[in-house]
């Protein structure tokens, strides 16, 4: 009985899509009718991570809502952003399939995917059929990387937080040794490498470069070996259920360095993991907090406000993500995706999470920021934000710059 | 020399866990010349079940008694759990083709692996700290006491093995069963229920193993009996598959070839091979023992089995 409502409220919704499909098309009557705008988000809506997944969807809408307020015209006609939103479930196969049918369904941008797993396998649906895509939290480097014009994202990406972390190493804990551990992971591998080449250029010697994998307990024979050679800190590029029992070993084995870490280490668990052990180590997260954001405490009010639940995690990037492209359809004065493609690496906006939103040639973000946090009474605080640019300075600086409402 | 003796210590430690669980997979083996896959599993299960017992009792009573509850129980539930993983995917292929228990071995790791993931979640769990680990320095390594009673409670419990299987009743019933079950069943034994017997310890070793392990390097995972069940019975090959103090010459020697390899690998190639190669060199130590003695290190000829 329940199946037959649902099949009959589903084809009742077929119906009704393919009834307005009819009535969007623009050559009809093209100066009253409103131009429809299709944007697709993806991110996970089942599953583990469906809560982060839900808050990418929620600030996709709330920006496709402001946009829709702001009453953008193209060529004298209105237009009207829709939000299409699909579950990719985290899982590369099922992003492929997301990726085919917002191409079928003549999407004129996307944003996700919210995984660097996803993102990637759809970034070359995307690519072949020239639609825009702007990640909000894919971080894996290989995601821009791919010589795909369509590809963006509006987060600091591994290898720029791998430079952050090492630039917070010299600078700020002026350490002089460092040994580097992986978990063999692309991630991993990739954090470290960035850590190792930028710490390398600032002076600090690297003393030992060991590795791990992502399934080991026992790392007692390589932090051994680095205690031998007394590093000012150890790096660890990996994930935190590596992360927290290596500290606790760290701790037995009476090796005074700290561990510094990226976003992989950043998470609760570690806390847990690691217990007492976890004390003074630190890590980092891309992005600045959401308090330290420009248009930060604003966009957190006006999202409380509409959807009633706090922010989990990427809601203002995923905001942002939209913006950029609402902008970029504002300056083509058009919303052909090639045109939006064509437009996006000149983007200069002012977001919510950055006060100088701009691409470079991969389509990784210019300023990027990177927060470190550090452990500290079985919570963490942040301690500094790497290349963040003075929110109000820049606006101050560069009155022209198209912003948002924040 | 600190450093040596340090990577000594670690691998002794991890060794003599291998060793426990190397234990488990060989004693099924002397005896039905069967390698039981599941038994990483039951090692994991044994942990996380001391830990789920373990949990509401920490602070209301002592840490090493709360300890000592958790692995009473986590024991009892994996000799169960073995005598149960005997009788449904072992026993009713006695005489079948020898594929066939492989594959129920294999298909009994899945189940257990899957079912402790729907149990006790995908999460890590931190395992709290209840036995004590004062640190001791000695030639500048440090040792706790935790470790210490790691090789203690291997060294003991293989003491104990070897007494139980060569000087009582029930040893001798095991050594004729694995000598030939049918002529073993005339000579009165009950080989069904000494099977079931050589399970059930095998078991509780493995769920002390589990605790162990836990205990020393802090957390439990669902996914943490594949890759121990892996290194152990390598360990058993190793040391001769069949043979108890082959298991557990085998658990201790990988475990200081794994340290040892992870730290001097790099020094001894110039740097060519790094500490990923970790479980290369462990891999490449057993291919070259496997190649001059094929029955493993303690490993007897071993006859055809009827």
């Amino acid at each position: 009985m329940n199946h037959l409502v649902k099949v009959l409220f589903l084809s009742a919704m077929l119906v009704l899509s393919a009834c307005s499909k009819k009535e969007d098309t623009p050559a009809q009557n093209p100066a009253t009718q409103p131009l429809i705008v299709k944007i697709g988000q993806a991110s996970p809506l089942t599953g583990p991570q469906a809560a982060i997944g839900k808050d990418n969807e929620n600030g996709a809408r709330l920006a496709i809502e402001d946009a829709n307020a702001a009453k953008i015209k193209i060529d004298g006609r209105d237009v009207q952003f829709e939000l299409m939103s699909e579950d990719d479930q985290a899982d590369p196969k099922q992003g492929t399939l997301v990726a085919q049918k917002f191409v079928d369904a003549r999407v004129n941008a996307v944003i996700g995917h919210l995984n660097s797993g996803t993102s990637i396998p759809a970034s070359k649906i995307y690519s072949d059929a020239g639609i825009a895509q702007v990640s909000p939290s894919a971080t894996a480097i290989e995601y821009t990387h791919q010589n795909f014009k369509t590809t963006f994202r509006v987060m600091a990406n591994d290898g720029q937080q791998g430079k952050a972390l090492a630039q917070f190493a010299a600078g700020t804990l002026k350490v002089r040794t460092a040994a580097v551990i992986d978990d063999k992971t692309s991630y991993g591998q990739g954090l470290a490498g960035e850590f190792s080449k930028t710490a390398a250029a600032s002076g600090i010697k690297i003393v030992a470069e060991e590795h791990t994998d992502d399934k080991s307990f026992d790392f007692s024979a390589i932090l051994t070996k680095i205690k031998a050679t007394k590093p000012d800190i150890v790096f660890y590029g990996g994930m935190y259920p590596q992360a927290g029992p290596m500290v606790s070993q760290m701790k037995k084995l009476g090796i005074p360095a700290k561990l510094l870490t990226g976003d992989g280490g950043c998470a609760v668990e570690f806390l847990n993991l690691a217990g007492d052990a976890a004390e003074g180590h630190y890590c980092s997260l891309p992005g600045v907090p959401l308090d330290k954001m420009p248009g930060g405490k604003k966009f957190e009010e006006h999202f409380k406000a509409r959807f009633n639940v706090g922010i989990q995690q990427y809601a203002p990037n995923a905001y942002d993500a939209v913006m950029v492209v609402v902008e970029a359809i504002k300056r083509a004065n058009s919303a052909d995706p090639a045109r939006i493609v064509a437009e996006l690496p000149k983007t200069n906006y002012v977001g919510v999470t950055s006060s100088a939103l701009a691409f470079d040639e991969n389509g990784d973000i210019k300023d990027i920021s990177v927060t470190i946090y550090q452990y500290t009474g079985g919570g963490k605080k942040a301690v500094e934000t790497i290349g963040a640019a003075p929110a109000a300075a820049a606006a101050i600086a560069e009155p022209a710059k198209p912003s948002g409402p924040y | 020399m600190e450093t040596f003796i340090q990577q000594l210590i670690n691998g002794l430690t991890l060794g003599s866990i291998y060793a426990l669980v190397a234990l488990g997979y060989t004693m099924v083996y002397g005896i039905l010349g069967l390698i039981n896959f599941a038994h990483g599993e039951v090692v994991m299960i044994g942990a996380l079940t001391a830990l789920a017992v373990v949990k509401p009792l920490v602070g209301v009573l002592p840490g090493p008694l709360v300890a000592l509850i958790g692995l009473v129980v986590a024991a009892l539930v994996c000799m169960v759990l073995g005598f149960i993983i005997e009788r449904v995917a072992y026993r009713p292929l006695r005489n079948a083709p020898r594929l066939a228990p492989l594959i129920t071995a294999i298909g009994v790791s899945i189940v257990l692996q899957q079912l402790a993931m729907i149990i006790w979640g995908r999460n890590y769990h931190p395992v709290p700290d209840l036995l004590p680990s004062a640190a001791h320095e000695i030639f500048g390594a440090q040792i706790n006491d935790l470790q210490i009673l790691i090789m203690v409670t291997a060294a003991l419990t293989m003491a104990g093995l070897m007494l139980l299987v060569n000087q009582t009743r029930l040893g001798r019933a095991m050594r004729a069963t694995s000598e030939n079950q049918s002529i073993a069943a005339l000579m009165g034994v009950d080989a069904n229920r000494i099977i079931s017997l050589t399970f059930v310890i095998g078991s509780a070793l493995a769920a002390l193993a589990g605790f162990l392990v836990s205990a020393n390097y802090g957390v439990a995972h669902y996914s943490m009996g594949s890759l121990l069940g892996m290194k152990a019975f390598t360990a058993a090959v190793l040391g001769g598959i069949g043979n108890l103090g082959g298991a557990m010459l085998g658990g201790v020697l990988l475990g200081v070839i794994e340290a040892l390899g992870a730290g001097y690998i790099g020094d001894l190639t110039g740097g060519v091979f790094g500490s990923n190669y970790q479980d290369v060199f462990a891999f490449f130590v057993l291919i070259i023992v496997l190649v001059f003695r094929p029955s493993g290190l303690m490993g007897e000829k071993v006859s055809e089995r009827a």
